[in-house]
């Protein structure tokens, strides 16, 4: 008479859910192990032609970018993830996202950005952030930035100091152009790779990121440069104890006792630097700091 | 006597999904596309047979899961709104056989769709080629998934025309189904995120959500690649036990239920 | 044992969307239907006879109370093996004919395929759609569809016969053919159990009749020919003397009325021949009499009152 004796039906009920996702939980783990190898290989483009894709997209192409960009940064999210070292669908990714939408900027400035970075940390593959970026400056003449996107990857990945500066130079034509545009042209030409430059550029490149990974990677490159000069400055005062002393400080304590130094100085993550006994400036152990990262212009 | 009974609201619903036009309608729209995909392959060089067998699966699948949504959304509801209900359960059978008939009588219909479009593949598969390869066999895998995918499919469209009109448990399983493509998209997005709340969150829905991309190895399949035994018993597994669940809850929820 | 037993059933129902306001479709209904018996349940629409029919098939789950037919409680399938249900308004699978949806629901009882068959065939000629029995049931009329309603509910000769208002849609032949249905059924012993709101189905009928108003039990009890004479009529007279008016008191059922000119006065009409004796003894001028047309539920309070009812009518509010 009554709803089948409901206040059994639900304990059933109960146990039958929880008895099958018993079942289905090991089974959907036991599923993704076997099925990694499906999925690895999957990884191809089903139509590998931006143009063919648009034409398909019936009219929804810019959606469909928007979608084909979100799959890019997934794929070097996930990667990078599972610390892999190669990125092969990205270039061709990237190409069918400004095939369908040349006008989606993010795309040819972090899809460059992450092309062009060296290997466990990008694609390494500068050639071909170039050739995106030069697809995206004809597609959008008038985004002057690109062409700093362009001279950037010139600059520091490339160190062709030569066409950094000619594309500097070029952006630097554009009527909207930032006037450092022009400075980074002559200075780079003038100079090559120097760590002011460098500083500038990251710093640039940080401030105008929207995205938190480019951002968080400018400020280490942004570290980087800090730390250098930091230790330059520091092996340069203990060159100084030394010409006093006729003695390598010990510590950082005699260094300030001779009025050369206003504290313990600490890296841009706030540990101290360390001492050597031959003058040579470290980094803490726990410092996560990285000056060898990338080939920065002076390595060479 | 009750297996009679539930064989008998099977072949009913079985009858009911064959006098429908609207299914053969259907099947004719794939058996066309798979037609086509035979001169699609002509304008490309090298892959008409994958061409062919991607198109062709792809048909069998998204045909099928039209139909299955289709029929699927009216199983329950359309009893009860039209109250042809009224006189069946006022015969000697309980509530869950007519759950249980209806859900194995759409899953006979799909079964019958799917051998159809199926012989028509192999026929184009033959024309294109003019002889079959052993490594064809995996074909079978990929089309007995997309069963096993449609058996989810009408068991989550059974559960939801239990308590939704047929518009709203069409547009509710359509979304699951592409929420449960999704999944793993899910879970990965979960785990770049630093957030622990929602990295929990989103293993929870990966697990709890019907995981059809499991069934997807179409593409796999159309390079001629075998699929391991283990995967086919696990899909298995894993789509009875999804099944099961969703037709135990859609059990427990009409049994309960006022036919107003 | 009875062959269907209600005590205190009630079914609330939860109308609006938004804001639920409950609504009781059946208020504490007892009712005790004895074996053979044909019994009439009367009401006006909406009063909860299909509610209650329902609670009998177990299609709707009550509030409170309970039911048993034969003993057992409803909604059990193993009691459908002995009850036959008319929905009202039936409707079935439109794709099918009747010989296919009759032979899809005869698989549901323990039968022979032979007796399916034979059993199949003898209700098609019983409710005269022997000659249809290959019509889809998507071009039947509404009248058709209740015959076959009604083969549906018969077809496994059940113990008891639930109709829900099995004459609803059907031409006068057809209304002939289903009241001569149900005494046939009687005559086999049956118990038939159905709800209209057509009295003269009821009176054809019915050993007893049930009322029900707005959920609610107003009475049970025996019609029978002689009960129903015992309706009244409403004299118009021109106004007469007190003393002449006093003389036709005792008489009238209701104080009369007077207005007008004229005096209206209710007289039972067992009291007619008196009342037209004294109307011509006294030289009253009559203007009219007729039959008072009673709503269903004081007609049946009127008929109860008289008869040696199991249950007094309890007026509804």
């Amino acid at each position: 008479m009554k709803p089948s004796k409901t206040g059994r039906s639900v304990w059933t009920l109960a146990l039958v859910l929880a008895c099958g996702w018993a079942i289905l939980v090991p089974a959907q783990m036991a599923l993704d192990r076997r099925l990694a190898p499906y999925r690895e290989t999957p990884e191809l483009l089903w139509i590998p032609s931006g143009n063919v894709l648009r034409s398909l997209s019936l009219g929804h192409n810019g959606l469909l970018a928007d979608l084909y960009w979100t799959r890019v940064v997934q794929y070097f999210g996930a990667r990078r993830l599972q610390r892999r070292t190669d990125f092969p669908l990205l270039a061709p990714l990237l190409d069918i996202t400004v095939a369908l939408d040349p006008q989606l900027l993010v795309a040819y400035k972090f899809g460059a950005i992450f092309l062009s970075a060296p290997s466990s940390y990008g694609a390494a593959e500068p050639q071909k952030a170039i050739a995106l970026l030069r697809r995206g400056i004809q597609a959008n003449p008038e985004e002057w930035r690109l062409w700093h996107d362009l001279g950037f990857i010139y600059y520091w990945d490339l160190k062709d100091y030569r066409a950094a500066s000619e594309a500097y130079r070029e952006g630097s034509r554009h009527p909207d152009a930032a006037p450092w545009m022009q400075v980074m042209a002559a200075v780079i030409e003038e100079k090559g790779g120097n760590r002011e430059t460098s500083r500038f550029l990251w710093t640039e490149i940080h401030n105008s990121a929207e995205d938190e990974t480019i951002r968080k990677n400018a400020s280490m490159h942004l570290e980087t440069l800090r730390a250098l000069d930091d230790i330059e400055e520091l092996e340069r005062l203990a060159g100084r104890f030394r010409e006093r002393a006729g003695r390598w400080p010990q510590s950082f304590q005699e260094m300030i006792a001779a009025g050369l130094l206003q504290g313990i100085p600490a890296d841009p993550q706030k540990y101290p630097y360390q001492l050597q006994s031959d003058g040579r400036i470290t980094l803490h152990p726990n410092s996560e700091v990285k000056l060898d990262y990338g080939p920065s212009p002076e390595a060479r | 006597m009750r297996s009679r009974q539930t064989l008998a609201i099977v072949l009913n619903t079985f009858r009911e999904a064959v006098r429908d036009r609207v299914l053969y309608n259907l099947i004719a729209f794939a058996l066309i596309l798979i037609a086509s995909a035979l001169l699609f392959g002509q304008i490309s060089i090298g892959i008409q047979k994958t061409i062919l067998l991607n198109v062709g699966l792809s048909a069998i699948s998204i045909f099928g899961l039209l139909i299955a949504i289709f029929l699927g959304i009216g199983l329950v509801y359309k009893e009860m709104d039209k109250r042809s209900l009224y006189a069946l359960l006022s015969k000697p059978i309980r509530r869950r056989q007519f759950i249980i008939g209806k859900f194995l009588g759409l899953n006979f219909t799909l079964l019958v769709n799917t051998a159809l479009m199926s012989v028509g593949l192999w026929a184009a598969l033959y024309y294109l080629m003019r002889r079959f390869e052993p490594q064809d066999l995996s074909v079978w895998v990929a089309i007995y998934f997309i069963l096993l995918e449609l058996s989810l499919v009408t068991a989550l469209c059974l559960f939801f025309s239990c308590f939704a009109t047929p518009v709203l448990s069409a547009v509710f399983t359509f979304m699951a189904y592409v929420i449960g493509n999704f999944a793993a998209d899910i879970r990965a997005f979960g785990e770049l995120t630093e957030n622990n709340l929602l990295k929990g969150l989103t293993t929870v829905l990966y697990y709890l959500l019907p995981n059809f991309s499991d069934f997807n190895v179409s593409a796999w399949v159309s390079h001629g690649k075998p699929v391991a035994a283990e995967v086919v018993l696990l899909n298995t597994l894993y789509a009875l036990c999804y099944d099961a669940i969703l037709v135990a809850a859609a059990v427990w929820i009409f049994s309960r239920k006022d036919l107003k | 044992m009875a062959a269907i037993e209600i005590s205190g059933l009630s079914k609330d129902y939860s109308l609006g969307f938004w804001r639920k306001r409950p609504f009781r479709a059946l208020d504490r209904l007892s009712l005790k239907v004895e074996r053979g018996e044909v019994f009439g349940f009367l009401g006006p629409n909406g009063a909860g006879k299909t509610t209650t029919l329902k609670l009998l098939t177990g299609l709707i789950f009550p509030t409170e109370g309970t039911a048993t037919i034969l003993g057992h409680p409803v909604g059990e399938p193993e009691t459908f093996l002995r009850v036959g249900y008319l929905p009202e308004n039936p409707y079935f699978y439109d794709y099918l004919t009747p010989q296919e949806l009759l032979d899809y629901f005869a698989q549901f009882f323990p039968l022979s395929a032979e007796e399916r068959q034979r059993r199949r065939d003898a209700v098609l000629d019983q409710v005269g759609l022997a000659e249809f029995r290959h019509r889809p049931l998507r071009k039947f009329s509404k009248g058709m569809l209740q015959r076959v309603g009604i083969a549906q509910a018969i077809l496994h000769e059940p113990e008891i016969v639930l109709l829900d208002e099995p004459m609803s849609g059907l031409d006068p032949v057809g209304r002939h053919e289903v009241r001569e249905l149900i005494l046939q059924l009687k005559a086999a012993g049956k118990t038939v159990f159905f709800s209209t709101h057509i009295l003269s189905d009821a009176e054809a009928l019915c050993d007893r009749v049930a009322i029900l108003n707005r959920g609610k039990l107003v009475g049970v009890g025996q019609l029978s020919e002689s009960l129903q004479r015992q309706a009244a009529c409403e004299a118009v007279l021109e106004c007469a003397s007190p003393e002449a008016l006093s003389r036709l008191q005792p008489l009238a059922a209701k104080p009369p009325l007077v207005s007008g000119g004229q005096c209206r006065i209710e007289i039972p009409e067992k009291n007619i021949p008196q009342f037209l004796a004294l109307c011509q003894s006294d030289g009253l001028r009559l203007i009219s009499l007729n039959p008072v047309r009673l709503s269903l539920e004081d007609y049946f309070v009127e008929v109860l009152r008289g008869s040696d009812s199991e249950r007094p009518a309890s007026p509804s509010p």
